[in-house]
């Protein structure tokens, strides 16, 4: 028989983890690509929150001398046909992502799960009106949906934010919806009942809390869609209007006509969109992991 | 335990006087309008409750004892069950009379239930604590803080350790006993006047199944606060319950005092009930060859959809006659404070494991 190693195996249980630091140390060993994801999400944040310390340049101001720069020293990932420096773009491209990602994706998540939950709750007629309202509307792509809700609203940050998050609200109140079929019964949502909760309260303090590990899984993956869509919007020349920095538009863009003269113009926006969207959806896996009560040892 | 012999204290102990009737039940109709037909689940049950007495309830499965249990609260899920008759007046007060909004007043407050399956009864993404404050400030206008309190002092009357590191604690976090020690602090935070405990110990294992109703019989005799028991183990019924109603097919067959039931049972349903108990015939030391296999009753519930004029229990009777057949049996007082629905009583007192 094999000897085993006591100490090594608790160490990689996790006893003995103790403190801030050992915690972080812990939750990086335990889970690795989380802590990737983290890792990626945090880089993202920061260049959101601090770009106007990281740039040299205004994204916004063309020169052009430094039309089609290549990468190098005065601009580090090149300059664009205009001459806009691409690492400003890129990095101000963060905050515009991650204005969209989050603000859609709470948005949309916010009227999910209020109508999920009522749906699924209270059920009967209402129930049934709005899962065929939701029907109709997951009959429709997101992008098409996203595309359909900007043209008609016109471009602007606000507008982008609200035609992305208006595809979220049915996929996230099919799940919520779903998962409360099943919780309402529970015997823990009579037992509720038997100590005189009501029903709007059951609903909103023990169904919901029940759900909050899907709906953070379906967040994340949300976020990185949203940072996807709003890009493909953009693309599309639907989403954030010139002069506001997006990746999408970024791409767009140069993409036709200089993806083969200038290859930085197109290789980089497509790197910074890939990174967050891997970035968040590592980091969702690993939240619903930690989450999750009945895992807590 | 499955002695059907006074062993609890406190029924000597406690003394005649206090006669009030705290829950009084009349012709407690419950049926549930289903696919296959009209299920008169519970059909006519009247009953009443002194208070700080225990009433058991005993049946087998699909008797309507749980159905009973829940329209007392009012909890049956309508559609397809409904409350079609009968009064339900808890210290004078008509509950089914009431609106929703006063009657989530009485619940948890006056009256409370604990539930069968004490592992899924408690919220998992919630600490027992919250849970059992949550309870508390439902009905009372105090503080966070003295809610908190009130629970710690909650959980360390059901004798739970350390109930202040506990109430921080999630529902996985505490063993089954425990979790029900739990579900008896939030039922009982209120100080209700009535406890439905339905089959609170099936889900524990034997030693524990102890532990909580000594539990459950010493908190009712600090609070004063009456049960109703539900349950279809004999034993649990000798060891904890005053009067005790046998059901079957949804109707009462059976009510009497605890030792009379056991000493003279008047319905042959009941008789079959207690023969069935594995350690009956052995305890009585007179079980002949014959009874040396388990006695067990012939048949099962009988779907309650069109249930027949006839006794309900006839087709699994051995004393079944063409009377049973034909008409159902009025229920009257056989012996003193003793009643039962069956043509036959006289036939089985004296009947030894008929």
């Amino acid at each position: 028989m094999a000897v085993i190693d006591h100490d090594a195996e608790l160490a990689r249980a996790g006893a003995n983890v103790n403190g801030w630091f050992g915690s972080l140390v812990f939750f990086c060993r335990r889970y690795p690509l989380g802590a990737i994801g983290a890792a990626v999400v945090i880089v993202f944040v920061l260049t959101a929150l601090f770009a106007d310390y990281i740039t040299a340049f205004d994204p916004t101001r063309t020169d052009p001398r430094a039309s089609l720069a290549r990468p190098g020293d005065v601009h580090l990932l090149g300059a664009d046909f205009m001459g806009r420096d691409m690492f400003s773009r890129i990095v101000y491209g963060a905050r515009i992502s991650l204005a969209v990602g989050l603000g859609s994706t709470f948005l949309g998540c916010f009227f999910g799960v209020i109508i999920g939950l009522t749906s699924g709750y209270f059920g009967g007629w209402y129930d049934l009106i709005v899962q065929r309202l939701i029907d109709i509307m997951q009959a429709l792509p997101l992008l098409v949906m996203a595309l359909v809700m900007a043209a008609s609203l016109g471009p602007s940050l606000e507008n982008t934010i609200i035609a992305i998050s208006i595809p979220i609200i049915p996929h996230v109140a099919r799940v919520i919806r779903s998962n409360t079929l099943s919780l309402r019964e529970m015997p823990f949502v009579e037992a509720a009942k038997a100590i005189g909760m009501s029903e709007w309260r059951i609903a909103f303090q023990h169904v919901l809390p029940n759900t909050l590990a899907p709906l953070i899984v379906l967040g994340t993956a949300q976020l990185g869609s949203a940072i996807l869509t709003e890009a493909a919007l953009s693309f599309l020349g639907l989403g954030i209007p010139e002069p506001h920095p997006s990746w999408g538009r970024m791409l767009s863009e140069s993409a036709a006509e200089y993806v083969r003269t200038a290859p930085w113009l197109v290789v980089f926006p497509g790197v910074a969109i890939s990174l967050a969207v891997f970035g968040t959806n590592l980091l969702g896996d690993a939240i619903r992991d930690i989450l999750d009560p009945r895992q807590r040892i | 335990m499955a002695a059907p012999q006074p062993l609890v204290a406190n029924r000597a102990a406690r003394p005649e006087t206090p006669p009030e009737r705290v829950l009084e039940v009349e012709n407690l109709q419950t049926y549930f309008y289903s696919r296959s037909g009209l299920v008169k689940a519970v059909d006519g049950v009247s009953l009443w409750l002194r208070r700080g007495e225990t009433l058991a309830i005993v049946g087998e499965s699909g008797c309507g004892k749980s159905v009973t249990a829940l329209s007392l609260m009012r909890l049956v899920a309508d559609p397809p069950g409904r409350i079609v008759g009968g009064s339900v007046r808890l210290d004078g007060v008509d509950l089914l009379g009431l609106d929703e909004t006063a009657m989530r007043q009485i619940r948890g407050n006056h009256i409370s239930m604990i539930f069968q399956e004490p592992m899924t009864s408690l919220n998992p993404v919630m600490t027992i604590g919250r849970q059992i404050r949550e309870a508390i400030i439902l009905h009372q206008q105090i503080s966070h803080r003295a809610a908190t309190a009130r629970a710690v002092e909650m959980l360390a009357l059901v004798g739970i350790p350390e109930p202040a590191q506990r109430v921080k604690e999630f529902p996985h976090q505490l063993s089954g006993g425990m979790r029900q020690r739990a579900m008896i602090a939030m039922a009982l935070a209120c100080n209700p006047k009535v406890l439905i405990a339905d089959e609170p110990t099936s889900a524990l294992d034997v030693t524990i199944q102890a532990q909580i109703l000594e539990l459950m019989a010493k908190l009712q005799r600090e609070l004063g606060t009456a049960m109703i028991l539900i349950t279809h183990d004999l034993g649990v019924v000798a060891e904890t319950a005053e009067r005790v109603i046998v059901m079957y097919a949804g109707r009462k067959v059976e009510e009497a005092g605890v030792d009379d039931l056991f000493a003279r049972p008047m319905h042959p349903y009941t008789r079959g009930l207690m023969n069935s108990i594995p350690r009956l015939a052995l305890m009585r030391r007179e079980a002949g060859p014959a009874v040396e296999r388990l006695q067990e009753i012939p048949g099962i519930v009988p779907a309650l959809t069109n249930l027949p004029q006839a006794c309900t229990f006839a087709p699994r009777c051995a004393l079944a006659t063409d009377k049973c057949r034909g008409q159902y049996p009025p229920y009257e007082q056989k012996l003193p404070d003793h009643w039962a629905a069956c043509w036959h009583s006289d036939k089985l007192e004296g009947a030894a494991d008929a």
